[in-house]
């Protein structure tokens, strides 16, 4: 393992108070948590939203805590969920009195973890509601197994759903309009190269040196096909094919998209697939609102991207294109 | 036979010393068909365990099950955290004010720990989880309240955690793999084998 880090037991936290040290206008740290909040918190007359997960993903989520998106992120250890007291804490940190929503990725752990904290919430007179963000299209849904998993696409409900929540909507309207973004987003990834979680030391999977892995999840987890690498027009249109088949798209539907790199792959890269998703996607004569490129959901260091798009009808384009200000997403 | 506080001591600390001792084991059974932190979790937060019980006195078997639990749910995360701390915590409810139980109200508390489990975890019977070990240990417990052979415990509790090799996963992270999880032990599965062979290893030394 090769790793600019101190200990692998301390990563979190350093990185934790080296981001607060960077944005000091923007968060703060909740003391002696892993919690980060808006600067102001708590904003009153404002539903709040806190999101989390497990750390490694970064800059999600506490790049994305500002006004115009979340009041607080919570970081779990590194692919681990968050526990129960550390989601509390940023529920009543961020509460203004208008309750707190709180956005949650598909994973047991983090459904788990979250929801016991609601239940704490209540306990102390804070209402509490959740969403559950599933659209990572890799992954069969079934009513018989977890159903999807939570991906990249997740950005796009803390930037809608913080733009809705920052009108003063009322708890029930934030929560309608963030399980709207949820019903309208999906997200396919693929990955070259796995990533070593810190604590464990070694990589989460080996993979051949010319092989890839459609469908493969944030945290390392096994996809659907491992096979020999393909160019990037084919890759992209594989995932992007994967993507419009579940989403069901007319022609003349506008779509915002989002390119994600997992981490170690360039922005060079990223652009190629970009140059490929817009010429299907007008080939389809699906309109492009707005794209975005870069690292928002990572997977530590491995090597790998995913394709999201969001169908838009005029609310949703209008709260996407409302002002936000945080530290990995400027509007 | 009469259980009390410096048997439980005993079974947690052995249980922490063997989840240091499996801790590769059990992550590298996780990366196979999970997210690799299962063996990283549960050794973490059992060491936390290790350490507050060992600095505390208990006059009350509800009150040392309580903290471990506490300890496990606020320590661990993942989905361990939340299902064992429920466990633990069950438990405790069940034996609040008890100074010591038997093996019948031990076997209470263990069915309302699973109660828990399932509660908390919607997972059923051959999901490949942790519950496809406690349900049939704690089957095996009520049915032989009066008579339990605690070397059948560890039997059953490994045959049924190597069972789970060849069960499609229908919860929790491995569920994504559907048929590819199939060939693989199930983590969490595995620590419940160790929960109740290292309970077991205790209480066989127990007299009668």
């Amino acid at each position: 393992m090769k790793k600019l880090i101190n200990d692998p037991e301390q990563v979190v936290q350093e990185m934790l108070s080296g981001f607060v040290a960077a944005y000091p206008k923007l968060v703060k740290q909740v003391p002696n948590t892993s919690v980060v909040v808006r600067e102001e918190s708590p904003v009153q007359g404002k539903v709040g939203l806190v999101s989390g997960g497990g750390s490694g993903h970064e800059p999600s989520h506490a790049g994305f805590v500002g006004k115009g998106m979340l009041d607080g992120a919570v970081a779990g250890e590194v692919f681990t969920s968050p526990t129960p007291d550390q989601v509390l804490e940023a529920i009543k940190a961020v509460d203004g009195g208008k309750g707190v929503l709180l956005i949650i990725k598909n994973y047991t752990g983090d459904v788990l973890n979250f929801e016991m904290a609601a239940e704490l919430a209540e306990m102390e007179s804070i209402n509490v509601a959740k969403v559950i963000v599933n659209d990572d299209v890799a992954v069969e849904n079934s009513t018989y197994t977890t159903g999807r998993r939570g991906i990249a696409g997740t950005v796009f409900v803390h930037k809608i759903t913080g733009a809705v929540a920052e009108t003063g909507a009322s708890l029930e309207e934030v929560e309608a309009v963030a399980n709207k973004v949820i019903q309208n987003v999906r997200t396919m990834g693929m990955a070259l190269t796995p990533c070593t979680v810190p604590a464990a030391g070694k990589p989460s999977f080996t993979i051949g040196e010319t092989e890839m892995e459609i469908g493969m999840g944030i945290h390392g987890e096994p996809g659907i096909e491992r096979s020999e690498i393909q160019s990037a027009d084919e890759i992209t249109e594989a995932l992007l094919t994967k993507v419009l088949d579940d989403l069901n798209l007319e022609e003349n539907s506008e779509v915002a998209v989002l390119i994600n790199g997992l981490g170690a792959t360039p922005l060079l890269e990223l652009y190629i697939v970009n140059n490929k998703v817009s010429q299907i996607l007008k080939e389809k004569n699906i309109h492009v609102h707005e794209t975005f490129i870069g690292e928002y959901m990572t997977s530590i260091e491995m090597a790998g991207c995913s394709i999201s798009l969001l169908k838009l009808d005029e609310q949703l384009k209008e709260l996407l294109d409302a002002s936000a200000n945080t530290a990995a997403f400027r509007k | 036979m009469e259980i009390g506080v410096e048997e439980i001591k005993q079974w947690l600390q052995q249980l922490s010393q063997t989840l240091q001792n499996k801790k590769e084991y059990l992550t590298d059974l996780d990366q196979a068909i999970g997210d690799g932190d299962h063996g990283l979790n549960m050794a973490r937060g059992f060491k936390e365990v290790s350490v507050k019980i060992e600095n505390t006195s208990y006059t009350d078997l509800g009150l040392i099950f309580k903290d471990t639990g506490m300890t496990l749910l606020t320590k661990v995360g993942g989905a361990s955290g939340p299902l064992y701390g429920t466990a633990f915590i069950k438990c405790a409810t069940v034996l609040t004010g008890k100074v010591t139980m038997n093996v019948s109200e031990l076997t209470d508390a263990l069915e309302a720990a699973l109660n828990g489990i399932q509660a908390r975890g919607k997972a059923n019977l051959f999901d490949k989880t942790m519950i496809d070990v406690w349900e049939p240990v704690v089957s095996y417990l009520k049915d032989h309240k009066d008579s339990v052979d605690w070397e059948d415990v560890m039997r059953l509790s490994n045959e049924k955690m190597e069972a789970t090799k060849d069960l499609e996963a229908k919860k929790g992270r491995a569920s994504y793999l559907g048929k590819r999880s199939i060939g693989f032990i199930d983590p969490g599965a595995t620590s419940s084998a160790y929960f109740f062979t290292e309970l077991s290893k205790v209480l066989k030394g127990v007299s009668k």
